[in-house]
């Protein structure tokens, strides 16, 4: 069997895992598993993280390497560090960071308590979003003097996000 | 405030009364925040991370509750002062060894302590005495609103607060209690106590956190995962088993004086003897003895007024302490051992010997009050 990773050396070093029940096996050549730091014990955790991070996946697609346009950070330093580089590696790894995050955590949405602010933005962006529905209803409907109404008010509140 | 202030005073968790604060030594609350699209501390260079400092610094010092309060760069601060902020849990462990580009900020009540760029760009956290989570929540949380109006915070509208490490994303919340449980360890029941906590999602630790021993027989419960639980319910989770270990601590004490009351008389006059006699005594053995004999405190074995002074060696025995107290440059261990003897013997003498009278007569008065 040849190494997941360079498709050149024989595997030497299989590793399996059990996440959310499902297994997933790596097959690794010694000099790969050194180098993702797989055979230190220490490192493991790191192996965890980026297999987690969807590298298997990355490495059978051979794609290039995702770097953060914010800050530059590649998965080979979450690899090196477990931690992230800025807050927009969040989204820029977010396929990845969703199966990780599964396995950490309870759930995959906050439900705790958000900056002020923001909780009035998102409950106006929440608002338009019910009203955009019950617009197209109504103009479905052929009510336009409704569909008027709703669209004025749509309109106040994006000119209050805008503020 | 300068560190000779801070010094003066042990600091409210440790000398103030609070609910189960026999058992339940001290609660703490951390929120991780960061700064939106700057990197994190560990990812910024040098001179990004003292811009986010610079950012950071003025509004933290503009807290309520830090008015009159103690700030200062890590760089200004000595290795020996940044280990007493370790040893008295204002300032983590990770913090401590970081230098230039990272600050330290603790409110004059040493309540509130802020860790400017430790992993996260802001980690504050509120630390009061006994079972106090939800009232420590409210400390950090009025400091957090504060700040939140001033700082473009990172936050994700599915994700929440956005940390360096994605085992704290979400509330960024680590709500934690130090408990001490020498009952279950001399009923050597802390093991299932450990595991079973575990099982249920939150993590113990050692005395100083992550990765350590727990010394003293003092252990931290934790909440293991900050993501799809609000902060209530995160807290009143940690509550709840709080509430049962303390029933559990309570209960093996009580099977301890009725049925092995002798073994526990000889722990805690073999504990009394040592600390009133040693000519040098290593750290790790003071803290178990000390542990030991604040057990016979709450059992009145020793009087009442015995606890501070116990509580206090707890703290006034570590290295950096010990250190502090001294004109000389470096002690070495040896020196240190018989200085901490020293200290503890002159503190001990003033404890009268074991009662035993309390515990037979416990035993005669209580007999059916047997633990579940």
């Amino acid at each position: 069997m040849l190494c997941d990773v360079c498709q050149k050396n024989e595997a030497t070093v299989y590793l399996t895992q059990i996440v959310e029940g499902k297994m997933q096996k790596v097959n690794l050549c010694e000099s790969c598993a050194k180098d993702k730091g797989v055979s230190d014990p220490t490192g493991f955790a790191m192996a965890d993280l980026l297999l987690g991070l969807g590298a298997t996946e990355q490495i059978e697609h051979g794609q290039p390497a995702q770097k953060c346009a914010v800050c530059g950070f590649t998965q080979v330093d979450f690899k090196k560090t477990g931690r992230l580089g800025c807050s927009a590696c969040y989204d820029t790894f977010a396929d990845g960071l969703t199966s990780l995050l599964k396995g950490m955590h309870k759930g995959l949405k906050h439900s705790g308590k958000m900056p002020e602010k923001l909780s009035q933005h998102f409950a106006i962006t929440d608002r338009i979003k019910v009203l955009a529905g019950e617009l197209k209803k109504v103009v479905k409907e052929e009510k336009y003097e409704e569909a008027a109404q709703i669209r004025d008010a749509m309109q106040k509140l994006e000119t209050k996000l805008q503020k | 405030m300068n560190f000779d202030d801070i010094m003066a005073q042990p600091g409210q968790w440790l000398q103030g009364d609070g609910p189960h604060d026999k058992i339940v030594v001290s609660s703490r609350i951390r929120f991780a925040r960061n700064l939106r699209e700057r990197p994190f501390p560990g990812w910024a260079k040098k001179a990004e991370r003292l811009k986010i400092l610079s950012e950071v610094q003025n509004e933290v010092a503009a807290i309520p509750a830090m008015a009159d309060g103690y700030s200062a760069p890590l760089q200004d601060l000595t290795a020996l002062q940044k280990q007493i902020f370790v040893e008295r849990h204002l300032v983590s462990r990770e913090h401590a060894s970081k230098g230039a580009g990272s600050a330290v900020a603790i409110s004059p009540d040493q309540q509130l302590s802020i860790m400017m760029n430790e992993e996260d760009h802001l980690r504050m956290q509120s630390l009061l005495p006994g079972l106090q989570l939800r009232e420590a929540y409210k400390i950090n949380n009025a400091a957090d609103i504060f700040l939140e109006d001033r700082l473009p915070y990172a936050f994700h509208p599915e994700l929440g607060y956005l940390t360096a490490c994605p085992t704290n994303v979400g509330t960024g919340m680590r709500a934690s209690a130090m408990v001490h449980l020498p009952g279950l360890v001399l009923a050597e029941q802390i093991n299932q106590i450990v595991n079973s906590v575990g099982k249920i999602g939150l993590a113990v630790r050692g005395l100083y956190g992550e990765g350590t021993e727990a010394l003293g027989n003092l252990f931290q419960v934790s909440n293991q995962t900050t993501l799809g639980e609000t902060e209530e319910e995160i807290i009143n989770r940690l509550v709840k088993v709080i509430e049962q270990v303390i029933e559990h601590e309570q209960n093996s004490r009580q099977v301890l004086l009725e049925r092995r009351a002798n073994m526990l008389l000889d722990q805690i006059g073999r504990a009394y003897g040592v600390l009133r006699h040693a000519r040098a005594i290593a750290s790790k053995e003071a803290l178990n003895h000390l542990s030991v004999m604040k057990l016979g405190a709450d059992l009145d074995i020793f009087p009442e007024k015995a606890q501070l002074p116990l509580d206090e060696l707890f703290i006034t025995t570590q290295p950096a302490h010990l250190q502090l107290g001294v004109k000389k440059e470096k002690l070495n261990p040896e020196e240190r051992d018989t200085l901490r003897a020293d200290l503890v013997r002159a503190k001990i003498r003033k404890i009268p010997q074991p009662n035993i009278a309390k515990v037979t007569s416990a035993k005669k008065s209580n007999p059916k009050k047997k633990a579940k």
